[in-house]
């Protein structure tokens, strides 16, 4: 018994609603990075419930890549992070304001 | 039907308990529920190479990197607070984007052309699809430019990473020289040669 890709798709919006409240109302940038994976992963939800749909590999390959540039993403937003929280007490993206004019 | 029911609960408990948690590293387990229940997911949609790649690449590598950037940064995070000040920046986004996900789902719903009939329009053999051959075959073929292209994403993304945060030699020694506290020097003109 199989499952309409209509519930996938529904799930997809749901996780990326939440994924887009998370990156908006935290403050904590790791946290927003977390975020901005469960925006990666629910996009990757919609490509594989589509490609099933359609038989087409094409929808695998693309949530393959998309996974590929999530990991380059957060291992460079990591390490920004890293570097501009290095020395203050709160880790809150508010508090950057180095380049305020 | 019973068990996609289940990963959906599994998949949105945990989403909302990641950007919800308190402490970020809460939310890294939030977040490695969430990844493990969508692995689960792409096992029932037939694509069992992107779930194995699902749970090595996410649960494995950036989770792991998310853990040692917290551990990092062990600093006081402040408690999760939403202040009123930050209300309505919140509040007009977020009911835009819930009527446009409620509409898209219901124009997803009623549209009869995206439920389509696994052999309408179908391009690949229905059993063969999702198989690691089938997948890698169309990665290797088809799709070899893409996945040099990535290659390259990758190796800038760790040159990157390097040029960022690899500011420190291995004994804690700053690579670049210091710059000193006191005043600059004026700087002076040099004088002009005299013959």
């Amino acid at each position: 018994m199989s499952v309409a890709p209509e519930n996938y798709v529904a799930l997809s919006a749901v996780l990326f609603f939440i994924g887009v409240v998370g990156v908006i109302v935290r403050r904590n940038p790791l946290i927003m990075l977390m975020s901005i994976e469960l925006l990666f992963n629910s996009a990757n939800l919609a490509l594989v419930a589509f490609a099933r749909a359609w038989v087409n590999n094409a929808g695998h390959i693309f949530a393959f890549l998309v996974i590929t540039v999530a990991a380059a993403e957060a291992a460079i937003a990591l390490a920004i992070v890293a570097v501009t929280f290095r020395r203050t007490p709160h880790v809150d993206v508010d508090e950057v304001a180095a380049l305020k004019g | 039907m019973i068990v996609f029911a289940i990963l959906a609960l599994f998949l949105v408990a945990s989403a909302l308990f990641t950007v919800t948690a308190k402490k970020p590293v809460y939310s890294v387990v939030g977040l490695l529920v969430n990844f493990i229940a969508l692995a689960a997911t792409y096992l029932t949609l037939q694509a069992e190479f992107l779930a194995v790649i699902q749970i090595v690449v996410y649960s494995g590598a950036i989770l792991i990197l998310f853990v040692f950037v917290i551990a990092l940064l062990s600093s006081g995070t402040r408690a999760f607070s939403l202040g009123p000040d930050r209300m309505p920046r919140v509040a007009i986004p977020g009911i835009l984007f819930a009527a446009l996900a409620c509409g898209a789902i219901a124009v997803t719903a009623t549209r009869t052309s995206l439920a389509v009939q696994p052999t309408a329009g179908a391009t690949g053999d229905a059993n063969v699809f999702g198989s690691v051959a089938n997948f890698g075959a169309a990665l290797f073929t088809t799709n070899l430019l893409p996945f040099e292209v990535t290659a390259f994403i990758l190796m800038v993304a760790v040159i990157g990473v390097v040029l960022i945060a690899g500011d420190e030699g291995p004994a804690g020694v700053p690579r670049r020289k210091k710059r000193r506290s006191g005043p600059r020097e004026p700087i002076v003109k040099p004088e002009p040669l005299v013959r």
